[in-house]
């Protein structure tokens, strides 16, 4: 037993800290993983194209499978038959699954959410189907991932008015309801997801009702849908502050590097996206500067590797004009770009563990900040949330004329 | 450039192939597919590791024939260096295996139709040989004018002619830095004296081999036989063969028993788009009907539940919950890590990984089927280990590779 009470499976341990931000050791039943981390998504048990191999050379430490997907197709009895997701893939490190519920409400027509949990029209014939709170932790279970997420009620954070109360609540007693369901709390860790909107008093209650709870790890929802980045990090702002500071604490859907520094900065952990790999598709490519567009013309006559500071095996073996004349024309294309781009991924969470337990957290935003904006246009949003986070950012910034 | 015949069993020899480079391996040898420099779906780096034999790539310099492809491996210094292959043979074939048909279409003087990377269009003389010279190819096969069996004589015989002169001229136009590594192009499918024609005259040029065209356009086996019979006894015994066009088992074991010894083919891919895994057994002494204990034939299986002893179908329903790996034993870096269930699971929800997996697996059960071909020239057992694969693959079962089985 891993944890420090037994509805744990795992133990959280701070190695460093600079004000909010904190360089921790995440031990997971399947392994032990260092954050903050980004977690690149799996969908069905496979990240793009990419071997286990080239998933480990890349450092992945924990891998997002899709319930709603893993239990479409292969389906969670066959899972459990084979020994879970791990064993079916070969997975040696760790896994987490979400609940089902976003991918239902987000996918599938005529999904709607009642008390009793999702209903939605199957999408094998169409009948009417219900996901309850104890169905995605019982699917979970069988998955066998070592971090499981609770059923929420999430809203878009765009909608107002009392559904975004009424969510809140939800999720709170759906909470309840998942950890009676939970059958193996010693290997797997059960996540609440905090949501209540843009709304800080509904974030508020939800966040006392879930701490109290005393689950293995929590996580910020309901955020990365379209609300304005100065709204975004203030709800990422007051859930870290009002978090326990032994559990980890993970962003969903958060996978713009600026936003996984910021959200660091302000004390969160871990973080997944699609983004990553869906941007590889489109060729584009993930470097320090931002993002560089592989279809431009310009790129047909530059002889440098896509990042210089990056050491994949794509910047090492393979230039811009090469990767140019591959990405709208060979699979293989964007094969390496997903490739490179996940690897930046997992670069970035190991500069962003290492900088914080070094002790030189800060140095390491400002960098990362005069990078992405050499002409020194760092976004108010940015500078406002560095203000909350203690670090001092002024030299990567010019003041705009007004 | 030094290839030297170590065994004879009947025409099919093994030989030892040595390039400029340094590398050397054994033939009859396996070309593995690229498509601009790169292996279509198996990650670059994954491929000096794939099997002890995975060393020798075919790339078709008709995908590097524009900009900025042209001007990008001509910047990178060769194919080798583009693709980051060095320490591979890449040899230049003419012919892109996965494109369309050669039709036969007019040709001139200057040159003949070909598939690029454009759309299909006139290849010339000086342009091809551009594209030779800045890919620096260990091997490259000379500008052919190929046309199927059933053009009109006098196209035939153009043919031969525009091929002979082709050869001449790209011999002419190549570098004199990179040796001794043209494959002279023997074409002529039309007639056997055509073909005996153009073998003779290439024979007579100085070159480092040859290579048979007009092969795998619908021709009839006895008659593709007759060719490379014909063809071969016109060319010296110390030099290299290579075909192009042929690429099934039972192609290889014709083309390989005439005594070519390279070929370039799409077998594997053209089974891993078709989601099929490639299960033949390849050892003589194995007893047909045990020949893989975990799928024991029966009347009922076949096309209908897409079961194969050559082939396994991973779309099946069969393949529940089957926790094997597509070939029990097979040391391939999938058959080690994973099984046909999960990478059913992969094809059923599109997952590209699916095709990654089956191709590293289907490359190497091929490589493993061409070692067994030297394996059994080597002990002067050829025409038995050809006798019983075709006896084998024909029991029961096809082994075309564009029918489909049910899902």
């Amino acid at each position: 037993m891993l944890g420090i009470s037994p509805s744990m499976a795992l133990r959280f341990e701070v190695l460093a800290r600079h004000n909010r931000a904190r360089a921790s050791r995440l031990t997971l039943p399947h392994y032990e993983a260092l954050t903050p981390l980004f977690m690149p998504v799996g969908t069905q048990g496979t990240i793009k194209g990419l071997t286990n191999d080239q998933l480990e050379d890349l450092d992945c430490q924990i891998i997002l499978g899709n319930t709603y997907h893993l239990a479409l197709r292969p389906g969670a009895d066959l899972l459990d038959t084979i020994g879970g997701l791990h064993k079916f893939m070969n997975w040696p490190r760790a896994l987490l699954t979400d609940s089902g519920g976003f991918q239902m409400v987000s996918l599938l027509h005529l999904a709607d959410i009642t008390e009793e949990g999702v209903t939605f029209q199957s999408p094998v014939d169409g009948k009417p189907m219900l996901l309850t709170p104890e169905d995605s932790i019982q699917i979970q279970n069988k998955i066998g991932a070592d971090i499981i997420m609770a059923l929420d009620d999430v809203v878009k954070t765009t909608t107002t008015g009392p559904r975004v109360e009424e969510a809140m609540y939800r999720t709170l007693r759906w909470i309840d309801r998942c950890i009676a369901a939970h059958s193996r709390p010693h290997e797997q860790n059960l996540f609440g997801i905090v949501q209540g909107g843009l709304d800080p008093q509904l974030r508020d209650i939800c966040l006392e009702g879930l701490v109290a709870r005393n689950l293995p790890g929590y996580a910020i929802g309901g955020l990365a849908g379209g609300e304005g980045k100065d709204a975004f990090w203030r709800v990422v702002a007051q859930c870290t502050a009002g978090l326990p500071e032994d559990k980890p604490r993970y962003v969903m859907g958060i996978g713009f590097p600026l936003d996984i520094v910021v959200c660091t900065a302000l004390g969160a952990d871990m973080y997944d996206c699609v983004y990553p790999t869906r941007t590889a598709r489109f060729g584009s490519a993930l470097v320090s500067e931002g993002v560089l567009r592989l279809t431009h013309a310009a790129m047909a006559t530059d002889y440098r590797p896509l990042d210089s500071s990056c050491t994949c095996m794509v910047c090492k073996r393979y230039t811009r004009a090469y990767l140019h004349t591959l990405v709208t024309k060979e699979a293989m294309g964007s094969q390496l770009v997903s490739y490179h781009n996940i690897s930046h991924m997992m670069q970035l969470s190991r500069n962003l563990h290492s900088s914080i337990l070094e002790g030189r957290f800060p140095e390491f935003v400002q960098s990362f900040l005069q990078k992405q904006f050499p002409k020194g246009d760092v976004p108010d949003w940015v500078c406002n949330a560095m203000d909350v986070a203690g670090i001092d950012i002024s030299m990567c910034r010019i003041p705009q004329s007004a | 450039m030094e290839f030297t015949v170590r065994a004879c069993s009947g025409h099919g020899r093994v030989g030892s192939l040595r390039l400029a480079s340094g590398l050397e391996f054994e033939t009859p040898s396996l070309l593995m597919i690229t498509r601009r420099g790169l292996p279509v779906v198996i990650p670059p780096e994954m491929l000096m590791d794939l099997h002890p034999d995975s060393r020798a790539c075919q790339f078709t310099p008709m995908h590097f024939l524009e900009d900025p492809l042209a001007a990008v491996v001509a910047k990178a210094g060769g194919v080798h260096k583009l693709a980051s292959l060095t320490g591979f043979a890449m040899v230049a074939v003419a012919r892109d295996s996965l494109g369309n048909e050669i039709a036969g279409e007019e040709a001139s003087n200057l040159g003949a139709s070909f598939e690029t990377s454009s759309g299909r269009r006139i290849v010339g003389l000086e342009k091809y040989m551009e594209v030779v010279n800045a890919c620096k190819p260990d091997l490259w096969v000379s500008l052919p004018d190929e046309v199927p069996h059933w053009v009109p004589e006098k196209r035939n015989r153009e043919s031969v002619d525009h091929t002979s002169q082709w050869l001449d001229h790209c011999l002419s136009l190549q570098h004199a830095e990179h040796g001794n590594r043209c494959l002279g192009v023997v074409v002529g499918a039309g007639s056997l004296e055509e073909r005996a024609r153009s073998a003779e005259q290439a024979a007579t040029r100085n070159v480092a081999g040859f290579s048979l065209a007009g092969f795998g356009l619908g021709e009839d086996v006895a008659q593709r036989g007759f060719h490379l019979e014909v063809a071969i006894a016109k060319l010296p015994n110390d030099k290299l063969r290579h075909v192009c066009g042929l690429g099934s088992p039972e192609e290889v074991l014709q083309a390989v028993g005439a005594g070519i010894d390279l070929l370039d083919s799409t077998y594997p891919y053209m089974l891993t788009k078709e989601c099929l895994a490639m299960t033949f057994p390849l050892k003589m002494e194995v007893p047909l009907r045990n020949a893989d204990r975990d799928m024991q034939p029966t009347p009922d299986h076949g096309v209908a539940s897409g079961f194969s002893l050559a082939k396994v179908n991973l779309r099946s329903a069969t393949y529940g919950i089957d926790e094997t790996p597509l070939v029990t034993g097979c040391k391939c870096y999938t058959c080690k890590r994973h099984t046909k269930v999960y990478i059913n699971q992969l094809l059923n929800s599109n997952e590209t990984l699916a095709q990654t997996l089956l191709e590293i697996h289907n490359t190497y059960h091929y490589l493993e089927f061409f070692k067994a071909i030297r394996e059994s020239i080597k002990a002067d057992k050829f025409h038995e280990f050809r006798t019983w694969f075709t006896s084998q693959r024909v029991f029961g079962m096809t082994y075309d590779v564009s029918e489909s089985f049910v899902a």
